[in-house]
């Protein structure tokens, strides 16, 4: 009974309002902008390879089998990070987890929407400011346009995302984001100068 | 910094996405509570801490995540060579000095 009553009021209640983490931060300086990208869907997909074709077709984006690439279509990201693990990334506001609900094939997908925030880097001394925390190669040879991969900015994990020749976009866990986001202002200054 | 050759990867990345992660190709014994206290000690505490070739697992990290095995030099600390794990050791090494 008392099971139900508590039930009933949570259904009643209003949801909570969601305050995502320093939303609508940015910082400009000169060939460096820096801004904290709206919500996102998002969902952490792991698969065998036999369930890769079906997961594809059920997310409407094709999953990416090489290391470092992504695939976009219609406002959804898929970022390949390991060889059974992908990120993706829904902007067009519709819930891939619902769209991995219908697939059969064995698949583990996790909701982390709210895990993440994402911060947009941009600028022709974009790559500058990112590599100031990031070892990776990111000249065009090596990182070019549509690369993807999980890496390293200063003490944290990052997934980094090249989505033009001048622009990246930092995901980062959420409690992380004011790290990030002082690290890549102070790296912006840097880059600048 | 050191570049390792990530083999899920396929290319080399910096040191700082990677983690050491002991010796490689130790079994463990399928009888494990069969053990002698001796055989236990020595599969669980003792390992070779050799001077020259060393066959280590090594984890991408902040990469695929992946683990895998490699062979370093413990003196020059040069990596010879990574392989996927699960693969048996290498019999050959490419440019060891022997």
């Amino acid at each position: 009974m008392a099971k139900t009553a508590t039930r009933k009021t949570v259904a009643a209640a209003p949801s909570a309002e969601r305050r995502a983490a320093l939303a609508g931060q940015e910082l400009s300086a000169t060939g460096v902008r820096l801004a904290v990208l709206p919500p996102a869907e998002r969902i952490s997909l792991r698969a065998p390879e036999a369930s890769v074709a079906a997961l594809a077709k059920a997310l409407g984006v094709t999953l990416p089998r090489k290391p470092k690439t992504s695939a976009s279509k219609a406002g959804r990201t898929a970022l390949w990070l390991g060889p059974d693990e992908w990120l993706i990334i829904d902007e067009a506001g519709k819930d891939p987890l619902a769209d991995c609900a219908e697939v059969t094939a064995l698949h583990s997908a996790v909701g982390i929407s709210h895990r993440n925030i994402a911060i947009s880097v941009t600028g022709p001394a974009a790559a500058a400011a990112v590599n100031s925390g990031c070892p990776q190669d990111l000249s065009l040879d090596a990182f070019p346009m549509g690369a993807a991969s999980r890496t390293i900015l200063g003490k944290v994990e990052i997934v980094l995302l090249r989505t033009a020749e001048d622009a990246f976009r930092v995901e980062c866990w959420r409690s992380f984001s004011d790290y990030v986001f002082t690290f890549l202002s102070e790296a912006t200054r840097d880059a600048a100068a | 910094m050191l570049l390792i050759r990530c083999p899920y990867c396929e290319e080399e990345r910096p040191e700082l996405e990677f983690r050491n992660a002991g010796e490689a190709h130790i079994a463990r014994s399928a009888d494990i509570a069969g053990e002698s206290d001796d055989d236990f000690e020595k599969f669980f505490f003792i390992r070779s801490n050799p001077k020259g070739i060393i066959y280590e697992r090594w984890r991408h990290m902040h990469g695929c995540a992946r683990f895998f095995n490699a062979v370093r030099d413990t003196v020059s600390d040069k990596f010879l060579m990574t392989y996927k794990a699960g693969e048996p050791k290498p019999a050959k090494l490419p440019g060891a000095s022997k």
